[in-house]
C-alpha cells in the first residue's frame, strides 16, 4: 500500500495517488502534474535535463524515486519567473546566447540557480564549467551557457545589494 | 522497471528486519540503484527507503580525534565541510572529481560503497555476467576491456569497482559501521569488498539485512592532512568514472617522509591498498631533485603483480604514472584552496623546490 504522495510544486500543495512506488519525480511533474518544463533526455541521470532543485538542491528527477522525496518542496522552470518578469537566471540566459534547440535549456538554467545557490564558482569560467558539468548540451552552446552563468551571478549578487 | 514492495521503517531495527527479506535492497540516494533498475540489471523485490531514518546524517569527531560519517550524509555534504575538508583533503578532492553536482547532491556516503562495478556486461541483461547471474559466464572476457581490472581478477569476473570516494578512505584506513540482526560489528574498509574468485556475485561481507551506518577515518587519518592529494584519469575532463585513479598521503617530517600511504581506483573489484609502494617512500625527502623516480619506483611496486585481464596492459602503465604524479602531487602538498578541476590530470604539476617551500 503506497501513501499518498504530497508535494509543495513551485509553491503550490499537490496530493497525488500512485499505484505503485515505480514513478520517479520526473514522471509525476510530468505527467500528473503537467508540468512538462522538465525535460526527460536520457532518464538515467547522465544529461542533466531533468534538472530540479528539490528542498533547494539541485538533483536528476529521473532519478529520484517520487514516493522517496514525500513531503518536498520543488522548484521546477516553471516556477522561476514572477509574473511577467523572468527570473535573472532565464534573462541571461536569453541575453547570452546560451541555447539553440532549447531542450537542455530548463534543465541548463535550474543547474544553474542551484550553482549560483552553493556558492563555490563565483566568476571563474573553469569552475563554472566544473559546476556546470552534469549538464549536456548535444548544440554545444557551452560558450553562452558559461557566459550566462556568469551574468546571471552578477544581476543576483546586485539584487542582493540592492535589496539590502 | 518491475514492481517492488516500498517500505519506509522508522528505525535502524525496523529497517535491519524489513532488508534480512530475499530479494530486499536499501534506497538511500538512488543514483545508481534506480540506474539498475532502469536497466533491468537489478530487480528487487522490496526497496526499504532509509532516507528518513534519524542520527545517520551527522559528521562527528569522536573523543579520540576519529571523525565519524553517517551513511545518510551526502557526497556534496561532505565535499563541503570545511572541518572535514581541513582534515582529509584527498578525500573531498576524490569525492568532487567523481559523478556531476546534481549527482552528488543526493548520492551518500553508505551508497558510494555499495555501489555496483559499471562493467557494460554487468549492465546489459542480455550479457552474461558471473557478477549479475552466478554461473552464467563472462561477456567481458575477449570483449571490450579497456576499463577492466589488472588485479586481483579471476576467470569469473574482470570488472572493477568505480568508486573515487573509497580510494583515499581505503589508503586512511577507514572503518565501515554495519547494524545487524545480531548487533553492530565493524569492518576495515580494505577487507568490505570482496574480490571476485569464483563467486564473483558475493560483492561484500555484508550479510542479509545488514546496513551500513557511518564509515569513520581514524584519528591517525589527520597526521596526512598537509601532504593528500587524489588523481583521477578519465575519458573526458568532467563527469566520468576513473580508467585508472591514485591516492597518495604522506606523513612529512624535516622534509623526510616518515609514513606514506598509496591506493588505487578502478583497478580492481576493490579500492587497492598499494601496501607493496608504501616501504619504498619511507625516509625520502620530497624536496630531494630525484623524488620523482623515488615515487616511480613505489608505483613500479603497487603494480608489481598486475595483469592484463584482455586487450588493456596500456593500464597497467596508465596506473603507474598516475601514483607516480598523485605522489609528487602530494609531496608538493595539500592545495590551499579546492582545484578548480577536481582530481584533474590538466592541473599543472607543482616543481619541488627547497627544503620549508614544498607548497610551491
Amino acid at each position: 500500500m503506497i501513501p499518498n504522495l504530497t508535494l509543495t510544486v513551485n509553491g503550490d500543495r499537490h496530493e497525488v495517488h500512485l499505484d505503485d512506488a515505480r514513478p520517479t519525480l520526473l514522471d509525476v511533474l510530468r505527467e500528473r502534474l503537467g508540468l512538462t518544463g522538465t525535460k526527460k533526455g536520457c532518464d538515467r541521470g547522465q544529461c542533466g535535463a531533468c534538472t530540479v532543485l528539490v528542498d533547494g538542491r539541485r538533483v536528476n528527477s529521473c532519478l529520484t524515486l517520487a514516493i522517496s522525496v514525500d513531503g518536498a518542496e520543488v522548484t521546477t522552470i516553471e516556477g522561476l519567473a514572477r509574473g511577467g518578469t523572468l527570473h535573472p537566471v532565464q534573462a541571461a540566459f536569453v541575453e547570452n546566447d546560451a541555447f539553440q534547440c532549447g531542450f537542455c535549456t530548463p534543465g541548463q538554467i535550474m543547474s544553474a540557480v542551484g550553482l549560483i545557490a552553493e556558492g563555490e564558482a563565483g566568476d571563474d569560467a573553469e569552475r563554472i564549467r566544473e559546476g556546470m558539468s552534469g549538464n549536456l548540451c548535444r548544440c554545444a552552446a557551452y560558450p553562452g551557457i558559461t557566459e550566462a552563468v556568469r551574468d546571471a551571478r552578477q544581476r543576483l549578487a546586485q539584487n542582493e545589494r540592492e535589496s539590502v | 522497471m518491475n514492481l517492488f514492495d516500498y517500505v519506509r521503517p522508522a528505525s535502524v531495527a525496523e529497517a535491519v528486519a524489513a532488508a534480512s527479506a530475499p530479494g530486499a535492497a536499501y534506497l538511500a540516494g538512488g543514483t545508481n540503484l534506480l540506474d539498475l533498475m532502469k536497466a533491468g540489471t537489478h530487480r528487487p523485490a522490496r526497496l526499504v527507503d532509509i532516507t528518513r531514518l534519524p542520527g545517520l546524517d551527522a559528521i562527528e569527531v569522536l573523543p579520540d580525534g576519529a571523525i565519524r560519517i553517517g551513511a545518510l550524509v551526502t557526497n556534496a555534504d561532505l565535499a563541503r565541510d570545511p572541518a572535514f575538508v581541513a582534515a582529509a583533503p584527498a578525500v573531498a578532492e576524490a569525492l568532487l572529481s567523481g559523478a556531476s553536482p546534481q549527482l552528488r547532491n543526493a548520492a551518500t556516503v553508505g551508497g558510494n560503497v555499495m555501489q555496483r562495478t559499471r562493467c557494460a556486461y554487468f549492465y546489459d541483461p542480455d550479457s552474461a555476467c558471473n557478477r549479475r547471474e552466478p554461473g552464467a559466464g563472462c561477456d567481458a572476457h575477449g570483449g571490450d576491456t579497456r576499463g577492466q581490472a589488472v588485479l586481483g581478477w579471476s576467470e569469473a569476473c574482470i570488472a572493477t569497482h568505480p568508486s573515487d570516494f573509497c580510494v583515499p578512505l581505503v589508503a586512511l584506513d577507514a572503518v565501515v559501521e554495519i547494524a545487524g540482526a545480531d548487533g553492530a560489528r565493524e569492518v576495515a574498509l580494505e577487507a568490505f569488498h570482496n574480490l571476485p574468485g569464483d563467486d564473483p556475485a558475493n560483492e561484500t561481507v555484508l550479510r542479509p539485512g545488514e546496513l551500513i551506518t557511518a564509515i569513520r577515518l581514524p584519528a591517525e587519518a589527520a597526521r596526512f592532512k598537509a601532504h593528500a592529494r587524489y588523481l583521477k584519469l578519465r575519458e573526458r575532463t568532467s563527469y566520468a568514472f576513473a580508467l585508472v585513479s591514485a591516492a597518495a598521503s604522506l606523513a612529512i617530517e624535516d622534509g623526510a617522509i616518515v609514513e606514506a600511504r598509496l591506493a588505487l581506483g578502478a583497478v580492481a573489484a576493490k579500492p587497492w591498498r598499494a601496501r607493496a609502494a608504501e616501504p619504498h617512500l619511507v625516509g625520502v625527502s620530497v624536496t630531494a631533485a630525484g623524488f620523482e623516480e623515488v615515487a616511480r619506483r613505489a608505483a613500479e611496486a603497487a603494480l608489481q603483480e598486475a595483469r592484463p585481464s584482455g586487450d588493456n596492459a596500456r593500464k597497467i602503465e596508465l596506473a603507474m604514472r598516475v601514483a607516480t604524479r598523485a605522489l609528487v602531487l602530494a609531496a608538493a602538498g595539500s592545495p590551499a584552496r579546492m582545484p578548480a578541476l577536481p582530481g584533474s590530470v590538466f592541473a599543472p604539476v607543482p616543481t619541488l623546490t627547497a627544503a620549508g617551500d614544498v607548497h610551491g
